[in-house]
C-alpha cells in the first residue's frame, strides 16, 4: 500500500470515527434539542470523504459518499426531517461505508450500487418543501452574498423561529486573533446560533484584524450588550416569546487544529531505536563498573557514572513519552464494537441495551488494533449464545432487552476489559461432559467450576454443535486466548446460571520495552517478563514434595506448583541441593519456575520470533541483551497452563 | 529563489497534500498550506502571494468569507483566486464567482486540469 493510500484510509477511518459521534449526539438529541451544528458536522465529513475518494479513482466509495452526501445536505438544509427512521437509514449506510472502507485497504472491492440506489430513493421519498421567508429585504447585501447556502438557510430558519439576528463587531490582534475568537463564539454559542463569521479589514489599525460575526439569538439587544460587552447591531429584531433557555458551554468539534497524524511505524522505528539506545546505555554502565574495578574513583570514572546516569533518565522520559504519544482511549474501539452490537442486535432480533465505562481509559494504538477483533467475537458471542430470545427472558422473569456491558480500566501497569452479557451463562455440566466425550477429561476427576469452564479456551472446544453463522466464522474462544497470550495477556471467565457471563481481558497498556528477570539454567539463560513475576525465592530441593505426580513446594503455607524449567527443555542443570525459584502468574493460576541462577533486571526490546520460529510452545519471543547475546523470553502463561492443565507439554 | 508564492487552503491533509504534489510537479514553487482559514489569515501577512487556493467547504471561515476579506483589501485585492469544488455544490460555486474568484476547479479533477489553471491565473 503506498503512503498517500496509507493516508487515505487513516484519514477516512478517522472521519467515520468522528461520524459514528455525530450520529450518537444526534440520535440522543433530535427530539428535544438537535444542534444544527451536529449534523452539518456530519455533512462535512462525508463531503470530505466524497473528496478524497474521488481523488483516489475509488468510484465505488466516492459515489456511494456522493449519495450520502446528498441525504445529509437535505437534511441540514431543513428539506428533510430527522427522525428514527432516518437516523436508523443513516447508520445502516456508515456500517455499509465503513465495510467499503475496509475493503479497499485490502485491496478490495464492494459492488455498491444497489446500495447507492436504495439511498436516492430513500432521499426522494422523504423530500419535502420549506419555505424561508425572504431575506433580500431585511438584511444588507453586502452580508448575505458571503453567506454559503447553508448558512443562508440557517439565518432563515432562525428568522422564522422569530429569533433576533445581530451582528457583533470585534477587534483582535492578528497575532492571537485565534484565541480571542474562539473564547468570543464560545460565548456566543451559549446565547443562540451562530451563522457565520466574516473576517474583514476595514477601518481596523496595522496589525490587528476585524471580525464581523452574525447570530442569532432569543434575546433583546440591551440584554445581550450587557452580557457580552461588544459593540452589537440589530439586523432583525427579536420577536419576544417564551424565554429561550441558555445553551450549554459546547466546545467547537473542530478547533484550529495543532495535531499530527503519524504512521505507527514511524514510532515503531522510534520506539526501536530506544531500545537501540537501552543497550548502548547499559553498556556504558557496564564499563563504568569495569573502569571502577581497574581504576578506582578517580575523577574520570565518576564522570563516566554521572553520565551514565543522566542518559537513563533522560532515555526513561523519552520513552515514556513516546509511548504516551502510541496512546488511545479504549473508546475508539467501543465505539466500533456499539456498531457491531447494533447490527447483531437486529439479525438475530435479540433488542439489545448496551453500556460503556471507561472509554477514557487508554491503550497502546498497536494493542487496541490488535485487541479489537478477539473483543467482536466475545460480543458476537455473548448476543448469539449468551442471551436468551425474548420469550425465554420473559419465562425466567428477566426484562425483555438482553444487556451487553463494555467496561474498561487501569490497574497498574495493565488495563482491563471486561465484556458481560446479562444472558443464560455457559452450562458447565455440558462442558463438562463434552471434555469427557473428547477425552480431555477422565469421568471420575472432580474439578472445580472453574476448571471446567477453562476448557472452552483448548482448541477446537466448542459446545454448540452447529456453529452458527455469526459468532463461528471457524473462530473459536481458544483463538481470544491466544491472541492475548501473544500480547502478554491473559483472559479469565467469570459464569453464573442464568444470571449471565463476564469475559475479563488483561493486558499490558504499553508495549515493546520491557523490563525482565534475565535466569540461568545450565548454560542457557532466559528472559522472564518482570511483570508476570510476583517474587523469588532460594529454595531447597529437599522441601519440593511430589503429590499426585505433581512437584509442590508449601510457600507460607499455600501449595505452590513447581516446574523444572531444565526439565522441561532437556537442559542439564547444575548438581547442587538449592535452587532458585521464580514465582509467576497471579492469583490462583501461579508457579514456581526453578532456575540455577538469577542474573539480574534487564530493560530489554521484546522481538518477534520471526515466521520460521512461529508456533515454538514456550517461548513468546527474543531479545538481544549485553553483548550483541540473543536470549529466548520464556512465555509464562503457556508454562502455567502446562500445569494447571495436567496436560504433558512434549520437550521443544 | 522560488518564482511564485501560493498559499493553499484546504481543510483536509490528504486533499491539500495531493493538491501540493500537483503543484511541485510544475517545477519549483514556494507552496504554503493552510489547514483552515484561520490559519490563511495568519499566514497572509507574512509574505507576498502570487496565487490563493481556497477549498469553499471548511470550519471556522468558509472559503467566501476568506475571499470576501481579500477582495475588500487593498493589499491583497490584486492576488489571483481559484476555488475548489465539487460538482454537487454549484450554488457555492456561483457565489465564489460572483465574489470574484478567477477560476474555479472541480473536484474530483485532473492533475494536467489544476496545472493548466495554475499556469493561467499566474500568466507562465
Amino acid at each position: 500500500m503506498n503512503a498517500s493510500k496509507k493516508e487515505f484510509i487513516a484519514e477516512a477511518e478517522e472521519l467515520l470515527f468522528e461520524s459514528q459521534q455525530l450520529m450518537l449526539e444526534i440520535q440522543e438529541t433530535y427530539k428535544t434539542a438537535l444542534n444544527p451544528d451536529d449534523v452539518n458536522a456530519l455533512f462535512r465529513s462525508m463531503h470530505t470523504i466524497k473528496g478524497l475518494s474521488g481523488l483516489f479513482g475509488h468510484k465505488g466509495l466516492s459515489q456511494f459518499s456522493h449519495a450520502l452526501e446528498s441525504l445529509l445536505d437535505e437534511i441540514r438544509l431543513g428539506k428533510i426531517e430527522v427522525t428514527d427512521e432516518v437516523i436508523q437509514f443513516l447508520f445502516k449506510n456508515l456500517d455499509i461505508l465503513r465495510s467499503v472502507v475496509d475493503l479497499f485497504r485490502d485491496e478490495k472491492e464492494q459492488d455498491v450500487t444497489e446500495h447507492i440506489k436504495q439511498i436516492e430513493s430513500f432521499r426522494k421519498s422523504k423530500k419535502g418543501q420549506v419555505h424561508g421567508p425572504g431575506i433580500e429585504d431585511m438584511i444588507d447585501e453586502s452580508i448575505t452574498k458571503v453567506l454559503s447556502e447553508y448558512e443562508e438557510v440557517r439565518l432563515k430558519a432562525n428568522i422564522k423561529g422569530g429569533k433576533g439576528i445581530y451582528l457583533l463587531k470585534a477587534v483582535f490582534d492578528l497575532a492571537t486573533f485565534d484565541t480571542s475568537l474562539d473564547k468570543l463564539t464560545k460565548m456566543i454559542k451559549t446565547k443562540g446560533e451562530l451563522i457565520s463569521t466574516l473576517p474583514t479589514s476595514a477601518a481596523v489599525p496595522e496589525g490587528s484584524i476585524g471580525f464581523n460575526l452574525m447570530f442569532a439569538a432569543g434575546k433583546q439587544l440591551n440584554e445581550l450588550k450587557e452580557e457580552m460587552k461588544h459593540e452589537i447591531e440589530v439586523l432583525v429584531p427579536f420577536k419576544q416569546g417564551e424565554p429561550q433557555p441558555e445553551k450549554s458551554q459546547e466546545s467547537s468539534l473542530r478547533s484550529i487544529t495543532s495535531t499530527v497524524r503519524v504512521d505507527i511505524d514511524k514510532l515503531d522505528r522510534i520506539l526501536n531505536t530506544i531500545g537501540e539506545l537501552t543497550l548502548a546505555k547499559g553498556a556504558i554502565k557496564r564499563i563504568g563498573s569495569e573502569m571502577t574495578t581497574t581504576y578506582g574513583h578517580s575523577t574520570l570514572v565518576l564522570d563516566v557514572h554521572k553520565i551514565s546516569q543522566t542518559l537513563e533518565r533522560r532515555l526513561t522520559e523519552l520513552q515514556d513519552q513516546v509511548l504516551e504519544i502510541r496512546m488511545v482511549p479504549v473508546g475508539q474501539i467501543f465505539s466500533r464494537l456499539a456498531q457491531v452490537i447494533r447490527r447483531y442486535s437486529k439479525e438475530t432480533g435479540k433488542e439489545i441495551d448496551l453500556e460503556m465505562y471507561g472509554e477514557d481509559t487508554e491503550l497502546d494504538k498497536h494493542l487496541a488494533e490488535e485487541i479489537v477483533d478477539p473483543l467482536m467475537h466475545l460480543v458476537r458471542n455473548s448476543i448469539d449464545h449468551g442471551i436468551e430470545p425474548v420469550e425465554e427472558r420473559i419465562s425466567k422473569g428477566k426484562k425483555e432487552r438482553g444487556n451487553v456491558v463494555l467496561k474498561a480500566f487501569q490497574k497498574g501497569s495493565h488495563i482491563v476489559i471486561e465484556v458481560t452479557d446479562d444472558g443464560r451463562g455457559i452450562d458447565i455440566e455440558k462442558v463438562r461432559k463434552k471434555a469427557i466425550e473428547k477425552g480431555l477429561l477422565e469421568p471420575d476427576v472432580e474439578l472445580g467450576e472453574s476448571e471446567v469452564i477453562d476448557f472452552i479456551f483448548i482448541p477446537g472446544f466448542s459446545t454448540k454443535e452447529a456453529v452458527s453463522e455469526m459468532s463461528g466464522r471457524g473462530v473459536g474462544i481458544d483463538v481470544v486466548k491466544e491472541k492475548l497470550s501473544l500480547l502478554g495477556g491473559y483472559i479469565e471467565v467469570h459464569t453464573e446460571k442464568d444470571e449471565g457471563t463476564t469475559f475479563t481481558l488483561t493486558l499490558p497498556s504499553t508495549v515493546t520495552i520491557i523490563k525482565a528477570l534475565i535466569v540461568r539454567v545450565g548454560q542457557g539463560r532466559f528472559a522472564v517478563p518482570l511483570t508476570s513475576i510476583s517474587e523469588t525465592l532460594s529454595i531447597k530441593h529437599k522441601d519440593i514434595q511430589t503429590i499426585e505426580w505433581k512437584e509442590v513446594y508449601y510457600l507460607r503455607g499455600e501449595m505452590l506448583p513447581m516446574l523444572s524449567v531444565g526439565k522441561m527443555l532437556n537442559l542439564e542443570t547444575d548438581k547442587k541441593d538449592r535452587s532458585f525459584a521464580v514465582v509467576v502468574g497471579f492469583g490462583e493460576k501461579r508457579l514456581g519456575l526453578l532456575v540455577d541462577e538469577l542474573m539480574g533486571q534487564y530493560e530489554i526490546v521484546l522481538k518477534s520470533l520471526g515466521d520460521y520460529l512461529r508456533g515454538l510452545s514456550g517461548f513468546s519471543g527474543a531479545a538481544e541483551i549485553g553483548r550483541h547475546e540473543v536470549i529466548l523470553v520464556l512465555d509464562v502463561e503457556s508454562f502455567i497452563e502446562s500445569v494447571t492443565k495436567q496436560r504433558v507439554v512434549s520437550n521443544v | 529563489m522560488y518564482s511564485k508564492s501560493i498559499l493553499l487552503v484546504e481543510d483536509s491533509a490528504t486533499t491539500r497534500a495531493l493538491i501540493r504534489a500537483v503543484i511541485d510537479e510544475m517545477g519549483d514553487f514556494n507552496t504554503v498550506e493552510a489547514s483552515s482559514g484561520f490559519e490563511a489569515l495568519k499566514l497572509l501577512p507574512t509574505q507576498e502571494f502570487d496565487l490563493v487556493i481556497t477549498d469553499i467547504n471548511m470550519p471556522d471561515i468558509n472559503g467566501l468569507e476568506l475571499m470576501n476579506f481579500l477582495k475588500n483589501n487593498q493589499r491583497y485585492s490584486h492576488i489571483p483566486l481559484i476555488i475548489v469544488t465539487t460538482e454537487r455544490s454549484e450554488e457555492d460555486r456561483k457565489r465564489g464567482m460572483a465574489l470574484g474568484a478567477t477560476a474555479y476547479i472541480t473536484k474530483p479533477f485532473k492533475a494536467d486540469e489544476l496545472q493548466e489553471v495554475i499556469k493561467k491565473e499566474l500568466q507562465i
